[in-house]
């Protein structure tokens, strides 16, 4: 059996007050885990607590000890105006490039902001997904992908899993989430509970 | 040119010129280039200060600009925003204002510190810069990887549980001290032009940072060299002759 990761037993997340339902989940070494449901139910403070960034209000959280993690959100790096290539930012979280799509390999050596908005994200998340790390969080990872963009993540997130790392990841696309996961989480809104 | 008189005062600058760029960068990275101005008015007011009271005013300038530098992480956040940064400037520049318009002791050294004359650097203070930009200069290096990542990914150290605070505090002070050590060696407009303008031109024209740190850093040198011998050769002030040519070089690239 593989590896536990990460543990939530009615885990209720926010940042000032509860803000998400009770949520159970178990994520294993190899396992990709979507979260999905519709706005306003805490996806993304859900990602931020099993992060550590958002509170644990209730509830049970337990990380591997030393587990290692990867953690992408949803804001573009700020690198406009930055004299910073793609091979460079590849380099700062010590991913390597083998796997990238032509369509981006050949763009390494130019300055972040001199890319497309699609080749900026993809970059910028591949520097996430391809970091050292156990467990990797993508918060909606296919904004302004297109769809041979969409089909390459789906790739490289099931290699990326095959090489021992767990995914959670929060996205508002069906198709994606169901051609990427082992295991899809439908949440539940805090007053859908009550 | 080339006898001690003027040998000496050059070097000293030219440690700074290579430095001072390259921190610049870092700084305009952070989007804190306002704090060089800050920093390097308050070294002003503290070397005032210093003389005033009858201590060795770089000793006052870097004691100030450290204080400030490493205390800066304990600022309200309501003084995020730069506001601080303009808050300790017009602090610093009040302060030293006023020291020389009240001490005539303070009044030649206020005056040198503002218009920029390098002229006044000895050996001692030579020393000292070679020493200081040795130290500095590696340490930016080392810590270049990390000023990027907590700018471009600021999750990256939290969700890693690596503290960031010794790298964000550590900048800080490094660059207080070089702004302290520059403002009472070069002047406070000199070093902020050597601060702001070479990284301003190489943040929209270099390709990748590490070039972009080495032409920031081969700009400052050979804008400081220009600016040395054109003092010189006219009998002008030094800073304000710096600070020309470098905005004159930065708005013709630009």
């Amino acid at each position: 059996m593989s590896e536990i990761l990460i543990q939530a037993e009615k885990l209720v997340a926010g940042w000032q007050q509860p803000a998400t339902a009770p949520l159970d989940l178990c994520l294993a070494a190899g396992q990709i885990i979507g979260l999905t449901g519709p706005n306003g139910v805490g996806k993304t403070t859900l990602l931020s607590a099993l992060a550590g960034r958002a509170k644990c209000f209730s509830g049970h959280l337990q990380r591997r000890p030393a587990l290692r993690i990867a953690l992408q959100n949803q804001e573009l790096p700020p690198v406009d105006g930055l004299p910073l290539s793609g091979r460079e930012l590849l380099a700062l979280t010590a991913a390597s490039s083998s796997g990238l799509p032509a369509w981006l390999h050949h763009h390494l050596d130019q300055r972040l902001d001199r890319l497309s908005g699609g080749q900026r994200h993809y970059l910028s998340l591949w520097a996430i997904l391809q970091s050292p790390a156990d467990m990797v969080l993508l918060d909606e990872p296919t904004n302004n992908l297109d769809a041979p963009g969409i089909a390459h993540l789906v790739i490289a997130l099931r290699q990326r899993a095959a090489g021992g790392a767990g995914i959670i990841l929060v996205s508002h696309d069906a198709s994606f989430v169901s051609d990427a996961c082992d295991t899809v989480q439908r949440l539940r809104g805090i007053d859908d509970v009550e | 040119m080339w006898n001690d008189l003027f040998l000496v005062p050059f070097l000293s600058g030219l440690c700074l010129a290579l430095l001072l760029p390259v921190l610049g960068c870092f700084l305009r990275l952070r989007d804190e280039w306002l704090a060089a101005l800050a920093y390097a008015h308050v070294a002003a007011a503290g070397a005032l200060l210093a003389l005033v009271a009858g201590l060795a005013p770089m000793l006052g300038g870097i004691g100030a600009a450290a204080l400030v530098g490493a205390g800066k992480r304990f600022f309200p956040k309501r003084l995020a925003g730069g506001a601080a940064f303009v808050l300790l400037l017009l602090a610093g520049w009040a302060t030293a204002v006023l020291l020389t318009a009240n001490q005539p002791l303070a009044e030649r050294l206020g005056n040198a510190l503002f218009d920029g004359q390098l002229y006044f650097s000895d050996s001692s203070n030579f020393y000292l810069l070679l020493l200081w930009s040795l130290f500095a200069l590696p340490v930016l290096f080392h810590l270049s990887s990390q000023l990027l990542l907590a700018r471009i990914y600021p999750d990256y150290f939290h969700a890693r549980h690596l503290p960031v605070w010794p790298v964000l505090s550590g900048f800080d002070l490094l660059a207080a001290l070089s702004l302290a050590l520059a403002t009472t060696t070069l002047g406070v407009m000199s070093s902020f032009a050597l601060v702001f303008v070479p990284p301003w031109i190489v943040f929209s024209r270099a390709r990748t940072w590490r070039s972009g740190i080495f032409l920031a850093a081969l700009i400052g040198l050979l804008g400081y060299s220009a600016a040395f011998a054109l003092a010189l050769g006219f009998d002008q002030p030094f800073g304000p002759v710096l600070a020309l040519l470098l905005v004159m070089v930065g708005l013709v690239i630009a």
